[in-house]
């Protein structure tokens, strides 16, 4: 199978826990570069605080169904490890996402959305690894795409650089799923 | 000399309106590519953080039943038309200020009819099918 060859490549030469590791570190930069700038934000107000709020509170939502569907993922049986490893650890940037999300737009001023009671998910067509892989990949590139289209439209600048930083995050989850697949990794030099 | 200027602008306007007045050839397999930006907030066939594109020619905006629309695309009055969506989809926190559609927006008109393309036809899909099915036994 070409996903465990190639993940083997991502995780060497340090070992998967190292791996796992510094990729929690990623993500802890961009919570504190988020949360660092939450009191400027929350002095700023004005117009577009409203505006952001709907953003972010869009942007929670689908993170929440991104947890969401990493655990039907990971609970599916379908998923062998080390690729079951890799979608826990996205699976908890994820979460991460959605809790600076919901603390940001409480500081904001807003009510941050809730999970669902229940999602739909495609399930009559996850029969494999390689299919859940693939719609993992789905959500991630329409994440990075997303999110790439919420940086413009914050009217407050911290934000945007937040939804960049989460931006890169997704981007990471798209190209290693990808790879997994045996897909180019990065399929072109530019996201749209 | 004033005389050529004013000529020249109105050539000019002329060949832009002649340009506008073209309609962009539409792709939908391209479409189906660019639907890939979509994907993390919708889906054909159900709703998620935005609401299903099954059905979605024709249909009043707002109107989809069990989801959460904002107010500003709930009393927005507008029906899903390759105009309509074109437009919203250029810029939507433009076209309906308040959407909770938080997206800069498609600013190439090609993208844009590939993309209204692709929705045209998957609305009438063997998946849009089915889930047309499943809602009217629904009701």
């Amino acid at each position: 199978m070409s996903f465990l060859t190639l993940s083997d490549d991502l995780i060497t030469p340090n070992g998967r826990r190292s791996f796992l590791g510094n990729s929690g570190l990623l993500l802890s930069g961009a919570a504190v570069a988020l949360l660092a700038g939450e009191e400027a934000l929350a002095a700023k107000g004005g117009n577009s605080t409203e505006s952001d709020v709907r953003v972010l509170n869009s942007a929670l939502g689908a993170e929440l169904e991104a947890i969401a569907a990493y655990q039907l993922g990971a609970e599916s049986g379908l998923l062998q490890k080390p690729v079951l490893d890799l979608a826990v650890t996205f699976q908890g940037h994820h979460k991460e996402h959605a809790d600076v999300l919901a603390k940001t737009i409480a500081k904001l001023g807003g009510k941050a959305v809730s999970a669902k009671d229940k999602y739909t998910f495609p399930t009559d067509k996850l029969k494999t690894q390689a299919d859940v892989l693939r719609f993992a990949a789905s959500l991630e590139k329409g994440a990075v795409s997303a999110y790439l289209g919420a940086v413009p439209v914050f009217g407050n600048r911290d934000l945007a650089k937040a939804a960049a930083s989460i931006l890169g995050d997704e981007a990471m989850h798209w190209a290693i799923l990808r790879n997994a697949l045996g897909e180019t990794p990065v399929p072109s030099a530019f996201m749209s | 000399m004033r005389a050529v200027v004013h000529a020249l602008a109105g050539l000019a306007l002329s060949s832009a309106a002649c340009a506008a007045a073209v309609p962009v050839r539409s792709d939908p397999n391209a479409g189906e590519a660019l639907y890939s930006r979509c994907l993390a907030c919708h889906a054909l066939a159900y709703d998620r953080t935005g609401p299903r594109h099954c059905g979605l020619f024709g249909r009043a905006a707002g109107s989809v039943k069990g989801f959460a629309y904002s107010d500003a695309m709930k009393h927005s009055k507008l029906v899903w038309s390759e105009k309509t969506l074109d437009r919203f989809i250029a810029d939507p926190l433009k076209a309906v200020p308040g959407t909770a559609m938080g997206y800069a927006g498609i600013k190439d008109p090609k993208e844009r009819a590939d993309l209204i393309a692709y929705l045209r036809r998957a609305g009438r899909s063997p998946e849009c099918a089915e889930a047309a099915g499943g809602a009217a036994k629904n009701k």
